[in-house]
C-alpha cells in the first residue's frame, strides 16, 4: 500500500498524467477509477459528518425546556373571595394569571368599542377556535360568566407585567414600553402587537378556577 | 510592516535555546516592542490598551467570584449579599467586576468613536474593523448574562424583556425564546445556562482580540492624518514611545476606575437591583444598564406598524440592525479621504453623531411617553441616516482639506522648527 502511494496521489492530481501511466488506475474510457483513497475519504467523511451531526443534536436539544417544566400541572384558584371590581394574580407555568371579576361599567365599557377600532381583532382566547373575533364576550369566561377574565399576565410585547387598572383604557397598562389594554384585555395603544393571551381554564365550580 | 524583518536577537545562551525551539520572545519582542507605530499618535489610539487592561480585569475578578456565587435562583441572590457582607474583600472585588463592566463599555465606545472619528475601519483595514464589532458583540451578550446572574429585580425583568426581543420574529419566535430559556418563563435553567456562557464569552473574546491585534499588526495602525505610513521616518518603535503613552492612559482610566469602586460604586447600577427576582412583579420602570440605553431607544422608538411588519418585530429589527449595520461601514463610507481632520462636513456629521447617540442614551433612560417617544423616532432616524445617507453621500459632496504628503511632514508642519528627533 505505502509503495502505491506516490502513485495515487498523482493520479488524483492529473487525469492525464494519469491515463499516461495506464495500470489500474484510469479505466478504458479515460474515466478514472475510485481509488482505495477515494473511497476512505468518501466513506470516513460521510461518517464524520453523520456523526457529528448526531453528537451536535443532544448538545443543542439540552436547551429546550426539560421534562420537569414541560410537565406542567395545571393549579386550581378559588375564586370565592373576589367581588366585583377585584382580581388577584395567580402563578402558572412561571407566568402570572390575571383572574378579575369585572364590574357592569368595565363589560359595558369593552362593549361599547367597534371590533374595527382594535389593533388586534382575534380574541386570543384559547378556549375558542383561532380565529374568534376579540368581542367582549370572547375574552371573558363566556355566557352567564361575562364578569370574569381570566388572562396570562405577560404584555405580549416583551413579557412584563402590566399594572391593572391602569393605562387610557381603564384595563392595564404595561409601564415597560407603554403598552395599554382595555378592559378585556385588549391591546388600545402602544407596541404590544396582540391582546392579552387568555390560557386554556374552566370552572370546576362556581368558585374555583381550573387553568391549564 | 508584517513584512520587515525581525530585529529580535537573543543575546543569551538560553535566549538561543528558546528562539530556536519556540520563537515566543521573538514575536513579543516583534510585536510589542520593535513594532513601528505611527510617529503622530495621540491619547485617542491608547483605548486599545485600555480594553486588554479590562478584559483582564473581568477575567481575574469574574473567576474569583464564581468561587462563591451559586447559580440557583433560590439562592442566587443571597450568595451575592454573601459576598458583599461575608467574603474577604468580597465587596471589592463584586465592585471591581460590576464597574468594570462599564468601564469596559465606556472604554469600547470611545475606541469605536475614535475609529469613526479617524475613519480606521476603511480599507485595507475592514477585517480588523469587522473583527471589532464582533468583539463588541460578543461583550454586549457577555454584559446582559452577568447582569441577570445577581438575580435582583432588574436582572429578571431585564432577562424577560430581552429574551422577549426573539418571540417578535413570526412563526419560529416563541421557539426560540424558549429554547433560549429552557423554559416558559425567565427561571433556574436560565440562570443556569446564563451562568455557564457568562464564563464562556470572555475568554471567546479574547480569541477574537487576538485575531484583532494580528489583523492590525498585518495593516499597521492609522493615524490622525489618515495617511498610511511610508518611510521609516513616519513611524517609532512601539517600546518605548506606545507603551508609555499606553501606560499613562491606562492609569488614569484606571485612577476613574478606582474613583467609581471606593466612591460611588452603586452610581451606574439601578437599586431594584437589590430586591430579590420576583416573577409577578414587573418594576415600574425597567431599564437595561446604561450601555445599552441607546439601542433600548431605538427599539421603543418603533411605535407603529409598518406593511406586514407590525410594531414590536419593527423595533427588533431596528435595534438588531443599528448593530448589524456596523459590518457594512467599510462599504457605505465613499469618501477617499481617511481622516475627518481632513473632512470638514463629516467631522461636522460626526459630531452629530456623537451628541445623537448621548442623547439615544438619556432617551432611554426616560418612560416610553410623550415627547419622549417622538426624540427616539427622531435620534433612531439620524443614527440610520447617518450611515445610510451621510456616510455614502459625503463621499461624492464634500470637498476635503489638503491633505499632508506625510506623516512626518505633517508632524513638522504641526512644528515649525522641529526635527523628527525632537519627537
Amino acid at each position: 500500500m505505502a509503495g502505491h502511494g506516490e502513485e495515487r496521489k498523482a493520479v488524483s492530481e492529473h487525469k492525464t498524467s494519469a491515463h499516461q501511466m495506464g495500470g489500474h488506475a484510469a479505466g478504458p474510457d479515460g474515466e478514472r477509477e475510485p481509488t482505495r483513497r477515494d473511497f476512505l475519504f468518501l466513506t470516513t467523511g460521510m461518517a464524520g459528518a453523520v456523526g457529528v451531526a448526531a453528537v451536535a443534536w443532544p448538545f443543542i436539544d439540552q436547551m429546550r425546556p426539560d421534562a420537569s417544566t414541560l410537565a406542567l400541572a395545571s393549579i386550581e384558584v378559588d375564586v370565592s373571595s373576589l367581588q366585583p371590581g377585584m382580581s388577584l394574580t395567580a402563578k402558572w407555568r412561571g407566568k402570572p394569571i390575571f383572574i378579575r371579576n369585572r364590574t357592569p361599567e368595565e363589560i359595558e365599557e369593552a362593549n361599547a368599542v367597534a371590533l374595527a377600532q382594535l389593533k388586534d381583532p382575534v380574541a386570543r382566547n384559547a378556549n375558542l377556535p383561532a380565529d374568534a373575533q376579540a368581542t367582549d364576550i370572547d375574552r371573558s369566561a363566556g355566557k352567564g360568566k361575562e364578569n370574569w377574565i381570566v388572562m396570562i399576565g405577560s404584555c405580549t410585547h416583551l413579557g412584563c407585567v402590566p399594572l391593572g387598572q391602569a393605562g387610557d383604557f381603564g384595563g392595564w397598562f404595561c409601564p415597560c414600553h407603554g403598552s395599554h389594554y382595555d378592559t378585556a384585555g385588549r391591546i388600545r395603544k402602544g407596541p404590544a402587537p396582540q391582546n392579552l393571551a387568555v390560557p386554556t381554564f374552566s370552572f370546576v365550580s362556581d368558585t374555583v378556577i381550573k387553568i391549564g | 510592516m508584517s513584512g520587515e524583518h525581525s530585529t529580535y536577537t537573543p543575546t543569551s545562551g538560553l535566549e538561543r535555546w528558546v528562539d530556536s525551539r519556540l520563537p515566543l520572545p521573538r514575536l513579543l519582542h516583534d510585536s510589542f516592542v520593535a513594532y513601528p507605530v505611527p510617529r503622530n499618535l495621540n491619547y485617542a489610539y491608547t483605548f486599545g490598551a485600555m480594553l486588554s487592561v479590562m478584559l483582564l480585569v473581568q477575567i481575574v475578578s469574574g473567576v474569583v467570584l464564581a468561587m462563591h456565587y451559586a447559580a440557583e435562583t433560590t439562592v442566587a441572590f443571597n450568595s451575592v449579599e454573601k459576598i458583599m457582607r461575608d467574603v474577604n474583600h468580597g465587596w471589592l472585588l463584586r465592585y471591581m467586576h460590576a464597574n468594570g463592566a462599564s468601564f469596559f463599555f465606556i472604554a469600547v465606545y470611545l475606541h469605536i468613536a475614535r475609529g469613526l472619528y479617524y475613519g480606521s475601519y476603511k480599507a485595507p483595514r475592514e477585517i480588523l474593523w469587522i473583527l471589532g464589532v464582533v468583539i463588541y458583540l460578543l461583550m454586549m451578550a457577555t454584559g446582559f448574562m452577568g447582569y441577570v446572574l445577581p438575580w435582583g429585580q432588574m436582572s429578571f425583568w431585564g432577562a424577560t424583556v430581552i429574551t422577549g426581543f426573539f418571540s417578535a420574529f413570526p412563526l419560529v419566535g416563541e421557539w426560540i425564546q424558549q429554547f433560549l430559556l429552557g423554559g416558559f418563563a425567565v427561571d433556574n435553567p436560565t440562570l443556569n445556562r446564563f451562568f455557564a456562557l457568562h464564563y464562556l464569552l470572555p475568554f471567546m473574546i479574547a480569541g477574537v482580540v487576538v485575531l484583532h491585534i494580528w489583523a492590525l499588526h498585518v495593516t499597521g495602525q492609522t493615524n490622525p492624518t489618515g495617511v498610511e505610513v511610508k518611510t521609516k521616518t513616519d513611524t517609532v518603535p512601539f517600546t518605548p514611545y506606545a507603551t508609555l503613552k499606553d501606560a499613562l492612559g491606562v492609569s488614569v482610566f484606571l485612577i476613574v476606575f478606582a474613583w467609581f469602586i471606593f466612591y460611588m460604586p452603586n452610581y451606574l447600577g439601578h437599586p431594584d437591583n437589590y430586591i430579590p427576582a420576583n416573577s409577578l412583579k414587573t418594576p415600574a420602570h425597567i431599564v437595561p444598564e446604561w450601555y445599552y440605553l441607546p439601542f433600548y431607544a431605538m427599539l421603543r422608538a418603533i411605535t407603529f406598524n409598518v406593511g406586514p411588519i407590525d410594531s414590536k418585530l419593527g423595533g427588533v429589527l431596528v435595534m438588531f440592525g443599528a448593530i448589524i449595520i456596523l459590518f457594512f461601514l467599510p462599504w457605505l463610507d465613499t469618501s477617499k479621504v481617511r481622516s475627518a481632520v481632513y473632512r470638514p462636513l463629516y467631522k461636522l456629521f460626526f459630531w452629530l453623531f456623537v451628541a445623537n447617540a448621548i442623547l439615544l442614551g438619556w432617551l432611554g433612560s426616560r418612560p416610553a411617553e410623550g415627547v419622549y417617544v417622538i426624540l427616539s423616532q427622531l435620534g433612531t432616524l439620524y443614527y440610520f441616516g447617518f450611515f445610510l445617507v451621510v456616510m455614502p453621500v459625503l463621499g461624492f459632496v464634500e470637498k476635503p482639506k489638503r491633505i499632508p504628503n506625510s506623516i512626518t511632514e505633517a508632524v513638522l508642519q504641526k512644528r515649525p522648527g522641529g526635527t523628527p528627533a525632537a519627537l
